[in-house]
């Protein structure tokens, strides 16, 4: 498989300055918040931003090259970009935006993405879903040496989002040139990727496999960002664990040694909840209200005083959870990371 | 009792403004028997002035059309150092009076005008001919095309040139299959908008190309040089021009009405932003 390399490239954002390196040799998702860049790098891979600096290439073909001037335009750079909200050409039908990609053999692709049906519709006539698919099935009939896809769900409604990340998984396993996703979702990025980079004010803070930046958040904006409680205090080594006192007045116990100023990362699945004191070997209990409890599909995400807990909905019948009522939410010691604080912006 | 009263003065004040903007219309073709109205569309001096108008007016408008277009893309799509003035500059001939306009155009190409000497030197004259009805009519008339363009160009979506340039289409490809398709309705209308301006054309046409019957008078000279001496041929004429307008009306509705339904967004040239 083909590697898409960028160099140190450099673009000028309106606050700040985008500046990255990456390998995307798979499939490789770019997170953060919005207005982080990501979008940016993107368009600079194919051509449609010129970068102030550094070098682009998918193995020996050489896109951009800032200081050799090299700048290859976008239309002879072989890529393919599914827009974020699709961007089908709407005075043309379904087959004529995949011929717009290539003239002949677009029958295939109309096969198979499922849209033959649709070859003579409007993109106007077209769900969501199907608009998705004759985007994906555009960009690759132009046999692209790199698929870039921008926020490829957010245009989804919630109900078809979970079956297309399912197809778009599938579609993305059987491509053998490297796909690079931008979202601001994390686990769209840890469905659909086997790499992900959290990008924050233009800069990569952290790449790993989805489960290694859950298991090593870099610091609390990784941490929260790929979905963990973040709980504020001041550590004091103990014993056996240590002890941090939490701004609310609680105590809770981390296995991580740590002294000072600390934020505590706890993920929502390694918080289990009940509505009888527990007796089990967990350290840490927090006996509060229940704060909110959402439901999303099958699993539920009920907040409990500082920590949010994720449980099945079955969980929640059995408990018999109301809001405003208190419960208690409990994690181990072991289920705790101590991270580095991030300076928001 | 009085709501009623208000809604009753509503609906008078707008039958009342209806009836006066309709009147004059209706007035033509009331004035003499369709017959002889008819019969003057073969009178020598309504023909040739409807031959002077069709041609200058289509010359005219193709000169709009295609210098126009590519400067309306320019400005719609390129920031640059006194783009506004430029966009300013480009709709100064819209408010300058027609008679104006004619003054300028003569102390331009005129015989003694700035370019006048170097047009003579090589051969060509302008004022007077039928070629300076063309050149008054396009000055005139470009600003309403160009000022259209611009806006259906800037309502055209810029991700869908920059998934063109993705696609493999270099700039000429995107601007003739994906621009100008999607800014099509807007362009329509900016020229039923200049095509009826051009036709209306009279104070810088009279000034630079004279109405000489037959080589430059239009229909709205001839209205006015006929209205003394035979006012069914005026009629007649006046006649054809609001069928005319009618048929423009009806295009800049549907013009209006297709680039609403396909864009949105904002420009950029071929789908390229700079950085900087």
């Amino acid at each position: 498989m083909a590697t898409l390399l960028l160099d140190r490239i450099t673009v000028a954002l309106r606050s700040y300055e985008l500046e990255l390196s990456l390998e995307v040799g798979s499939t490789l998702a770019l997170v953060g918040p919005s207005g982080a860049g990501k979008t940016t790098v993107l368009r600079a891979v194919a051509g449609l931003v010129r970068p102030r600096a550094g070098r682009i290439a998918v193995d020996d073909d050489v896109w951009f090259d800032g200081p050799r001037g090299v700048d290859v335009p976008a239309e002879r750079r072989r890529i393919g970009l599914v827009f974020q909200e699709y961007a089908l050409f709407p005075h043309m039908t379904v087959r004529q935006n995949i011929e717009y990609a290539r003239k002949h053999g677009a029958d295939d692709y109309l096969e198979r993405f499922r849209i033959a049906h649709l070859e003579r519709a409007r993109p106007a006539q077209l769900s969501g879903g199907e608009k998705q698919r004759v985007a994906l099935a555009r960009a690759l009939a132009r046999e692209p040496q790199v698929l870039l896809l921008d926020e490829p769900l957010s245009a989804l409604d919630a109900h078809t989002k979970t079956a297309v990340r399912a197809e778009l998984h599938d579609l993305l396993s059987t491509l053998d040139i490297p796909v690079l996703l931008v979202t601001h979702d994390f686990e769209d990025a840890a469905a659909l990727a086997d790499t992900v980079g959290v990008i924050v004010d233009g800069k990569l803070r952290q790449t790993g496999t989805p489960s290694g930046l859950v298991a090593q958040p870099a610091d609390s904006f990784v941490a929260s960002f790929t979905g963990a409680n973040l709980l504020h205090g001041d550590a004091e080594p103990g014993p056996e664990s240590t002890r941090v006192r939490l701004d609310d007045g609680s105590v809770v116990a981390t296995a991580d040694p740590a002294h000072g100023r600390v934020v505590l990362a706890v993920y929502p699945w390694d918080v289990t909840v009940a509505s009888e004191p527990p007796h089990d070997s967990a350290l840490n209990v927090i006996h509060a209200p229940v704060r909110s409890i959402a439901e999303l599909g099958n699993r539920v995400r009920i907040a409990i005083g500082p920590v949010t807990a994720e449980i099945t909905a079955e969980s929640l019948r059995r408990l018999a959870l109301v809001a405003g009522r208190p419960a208690f939410a409990t994690f181990k010691a072991t289920g705790t990371r101590v991270v580095a604080e991030h300076e928001d912006r | 009792m009085r709501r009623s009263l208000l809604a009753f003065a509503y609906v008078a004040a707008a039958l009342l403004a209806l009836a006066f903007l309709l009147l004059p219309i209706l007035a033509i073709f009331a004035h003499s028997s369709p017959a002889r109205l008819v019969q003057q569309l073969s009178n020598p001096v309504v023909t040739d002035a409807l031959e002077v108008s069709l041609k200058t007016s289509v010359l005219a408008q193709l000169l709009i059309v295609l210098l126009g277009t590519p400067a309306a893309y320019l400005l719609a799509s390129r920031r640059f150092p006194g783009h506004a003035l430029a966009v300013t500059l480009v709709e100064l001939p819209l408010v300058l009076p027609p008679a104006v306009a004619g003054i300028g155009l003569l102390a331009a190409f005129g015989h003694f005008g700035l370019l006048g000497s170097s047009l003579h030197a090589v051969g060509i004259t302008l004022p007077f001919t039928q070629s300076a009805v063309t050149i008054a009519v396009a000055y005139v008339a470009s600003p309403l095309y160009i000022r259209q363009a611009i806006a259906a160009f800037e309502a055209t979506d810029a991700q869908l040139a920059a998934a063109s340039r993705t696609l493999g289409a270099g700039p000429a490809r995107t601007f003739f299959r994906v621009v100008l398709p999607l800014a099509r309705g807007g362009l329509i209308a900016g020229l039923a908008l200049s095509f009826a301006r051009g036709i209306g054309e009279f104070g810088a046409t009279i000034m630079f190309a004279g109405s000489l019957q037959g080589v430059t008078q239009t229909f709205s000279l001839a209205i006015y040089a006929e209205f003394a001496r035979n006012f069914d041929a005026t009629l007649a004429m006046s006649g054809v021009l609001v069928l005319f307008s009618i048929v423009l009306l009806v295009a800049l509705r549907i013009g209006l009405t297709w680039q609403r339904s396909s864009s949105t967004g904002s420009p950029s040239l071929f789908g390229l932003t700079s950085s900087s």
